[in-house]
């Protein structure tokens, strides 16, 4: 009978979760396409979400980089740092329909919940800028350390982080007084962001160092700093960049870089458990919404190489553009 | 065992303080960095064809340096720290010092860089080395410098010779182009060139089946040393190694040899600390904000001042301080770890002072290869390949 009882509220609570995730996940089209930004070739390769072949491929400005969708996935804006522009994707119809002109060198950015404003971090200017996407247009810039890249806005949607890779800097921005509150010192070369689900850690990437420094978010100082060990590798070829945190703040996976593998690490005691070969010179990471799949751009090797998260094994390798930078999922 | 607790808290605050990042805070301190040039230095003309057209422009290192302050001060600024660049220009070795000395007593400074050619920086050093100094060489490529004349105030950034000799050999050898023929100049530094070419092919297993001294001019008396089919024919070889530190015979050299061989050292592929054609690694970024800044190309001098005013801003964010004796230490401690748009992780060797860095292979507008090329292998470090390795260093500070 406890039993019985016990299993009810077990089914209970599978349902709900299950009813919750559908939810959450009513607002995508879910084509399940995959969108890769190629550095080198100026356009976004598309593929099919479940064959992996190539459906279209997209012209863009120059140098695609950062990619991020709107809030119901209709469109992708895509940083293009040579054209000094953010293009926007319409994904029904697979082609650049638009673009935000006039913003510095963009690499890399985020976009708030409400839809309104993209944070863009402008490499080559040492700036954040605050684009108005209906108005198109920048309304503000917030001056930081050299050549940002990582931009994490908050769930809070209060304060922005900006990691300055040749400065060695994070910095924390007031989004709405758009001053810098906080900078904190990071090891060499801090690249990219993963925040945990609880919002309290922000990982960041610090290529040259080789590590990853985590940032307690309440007092904005580094906490520990993880170091990988992959066998075979010296800790000059470890170049830690691109990171990602899985939904239920468990695992993370981090793109070594050089050492051409994707490290798995277990957030809770902060080691490394497992190391995944991948192709040459991997950056961008993405996780699928499921968990299920991750997606890792070889800028070296042309391609991307997906991961089954759960086996953690490589799936497949697929040819994409000229340096691949990162990897979008509409699912 | 109230001590022995003590003890192990007192452990326990230094692997902390070892383990995170302490956060620096000054009160509005400023870190002068003196740059000692030389009146007129020649190696920055610019450089001229014939009859008024420019080959390149050309300008000195404390350009890089400028840049650097402003880089570092973007570092410092948040934490109430400022860097500011002291500016001495010397006509010979004993105005040099002298103006170190003034800027010492006047300013405070005591880390400085010296852009010299070998024998003023040679003068300099020696004469500074008792003083409570930080000397950073960005421009002398001199080998004596790193080896007998060493001296433990003295850092080198720009590479020495020894270290790009074995980055060509290493490249030579990667491409299995063995067989070298050598055409020297007239100049010191074309024989040290040599010098060290020669050190580097031994070192790597490359052979010299000749060596061939070459004049300037059309002399037909000379045609011997003046002539390039006569200069390169009559012998078999991969590959041209041209010493010319001139420049204007080396120019003439690709193309015009007997066999259809490549022409490295001095002219085509060249061994650089830095290429304006590098696209790899960051180092756009870095070119473009040198050219906003100058207006022109950044040259391997740029780069060495660059990063020897980036080493001393690293050096006072880590240890938190402006105090000389604090950042000459961290300096050349195995923690240092620069970025210098390069890839690797830079820092100073313990031995010889020298910073290990990657090296380029680069042509007029290509990097066609980094060295330490991948088949070189060291036992801890494989920057260590290029250039004096411990073992075989004769430096004894």
């Amino acid at each position: 009978m406890i039993l019985q009882a016990r299993f009810a509220t077990v089914s209970l609570v599978v349902l709900i979760a299950a009813l919750g995730f559908a939810a959450s996940n009513a607002a995508a089209k879910g084509t399940g396409r995959i969108f890769v930004s190629n550095e080198k070739g100026d356009v976004l390769t598309v593929l099919d979400g479940a064959t992996y072949e190539k459906v279209a491929s997209i012209k863009t400005g120059k140098r695609p980089r950062g990619m991020k969708f709107n809030a119901d996935q209709s469109k992708i804006y895509v940083a293009c740092g040579d054209s000094d522009r953010i293009d926007v994707i319409d994904v029904a119809k697979l082609a650049d329909v638009d673009h935000i002109s006039d913003v510095p060198d963009p690499e890399a950015f985020d976009i708030d919940t409400a839809g309104k404003h993209l944070l863009v971090s402008n490499e080559d200017a040492g700036g954040l800028s605050v684009i108005d996407i209906a108005a198109k247009k920048q309304v503000a810039t917030v001056k930081i350390g050299l050549e940002p890249e990582g931009v994490q806005l908050m769930p809070d949607q209060a304060t922005v982080y900006v990691a300055a890779e040749a400065s060695n800097l994070v910095s924390a921005v007031d989004v709405a007084s758009r001053k810098v509150t906080a900078t904190i010192l990071t090891d060499q070369r801090p690249r990219r962001f993963a925040l945990t689900p609880d919002a309290k850690q922000l990982w960041v990437s610090a290529e040259i160092a080789g590590m990853v420094d985590i940032i307690d978010v309440a007092s904005n100082k580094i906490v520990d700093r993880i170091k990988f060990e992959p066998k075979g590798f010296r800790q000059d070829e470890i170049a830690p960049v691109g990171l990602v945190i899985s939904a239920d703040g468990k695992t993370a996976f981090v793109t070594l870089g050089h050492a051409n593998h994707v490290a798995v690490i277990d957030v809770a005691s902060r080691k490394t458990r497992n190391f995944i070969l991948v192709g040459k010179r991997p950056w961008g990471i993405t996780l699928s919404r499921d968990g299920k799949r991750l997606f890792v751009a070889n800028g070296g090797s042309d391609d991307i190489t997906i991961v089954d998260a759960g086996s953690e094994k490589v799936i497949k390798s697929v040819a994409v553009g000229r340096y691949p930078y990162g990897v979008l999922i509409d699912d | 065992m109230i001590e022995r607790r003590a003890a192990a808290w007192i452990g326990a605050a230094l692997l902390l303080a070892v383990w995170t990042i302490a956060a620096p805070a000054f009160a509005g301190t400023t870190l002068r960095i003196g740059y000692l040039g030389l009146t007129d230095d020649p190696r920055y003309d610019d450089k001229w064809a014939y009859a008024g057209l420019l080959l390149s422009p050309g300008g000195r290192p404390d350009a890089g340096a400028e840049l650097g302050i402003d880089e570092i001060n973007l570092n410092g600024q948040p934490f109430g720290l400022e860097f500011a660049l002291e500016k001495a220009e010397a006509a010979d070795a004993a105005a040099m010092v002298a103006a170190a000395n003034s800027l010492k007593e006047l300013k405070g400074v005591q880390v400085f860089l010296i852009d010299a050619p070998d024998a003023v920086t040679a003068d300099v050093a020696k004469m500074l080395r008792d003083k409570p100094y930080v000397l950073l060489n960005v421009s002398a490529e001199s080998d004596e410098l790193r080896a007998g004349a060493c001296q433990g105030n003295l850092l080198h950034t720009i590479p020495s010779r020894a270290m790009r000799m074995d980055a060509l050999a290493e490249f030579l050898l990667a491409k299995k182009w063995r067989q070298v023929l050598v055409l020297q100049g007239p100049l010191r530094e074309d024989a040290a060139l040599t010098e060290a070419f020669q050190h580097s092919a031994a070192k790597f297993g490359a052979k010299i089946v000749e060596m061939r001294k070459f004049v300037l001019g059309n002399d037909p008396r000379a045609r011997d040393s003046d002539n390039l089919a006569l200069l390169t024919g009559g012998a078999d070889y991969d590959v041209v190694f041209v010493a010319d530190t001139d420049g204007e015979f080396g120019r003439y050299v690709p193309y015009a040899t007997q066999l259809p061989r490549p022409v490295v050292g001095t002219a085509g592929l060249a061994p650089v600390a830095w290429s304006w054609a590098f696209e790899r690694d960051g180092a756009p970024q870095l070119l473009r904000r040198f050219q906003r800044k100058t207006g022109r190309q950044m040259q391997s001098a740029d780069w060495a001042a660059w990063i020897a005013v980036r080493a001393l801003g690293e050096a006072a964010m880590r240890t938190a301080s402006a105090d000389f004796g604090k950042i000459a230490a961290y300096l050349k401690s195995p923690q240092l770890s620069l970025d210098g748009y390069k890839g690797a992780s830079l820092s100073f060797r313990p031995w010889d002072n020298q910073l290990r860095q990657p090296l380029m292979l680069a042509d007029s507008n290509w990097v066609v290869a980094t060295a330490p090329l991948p088949q070189f292998q060291h036992a801890t470090n494989n920057l260590d390949t290029l250039g004096f390795d411990k073992p075989e260093s004769k430096c004894h500070f």
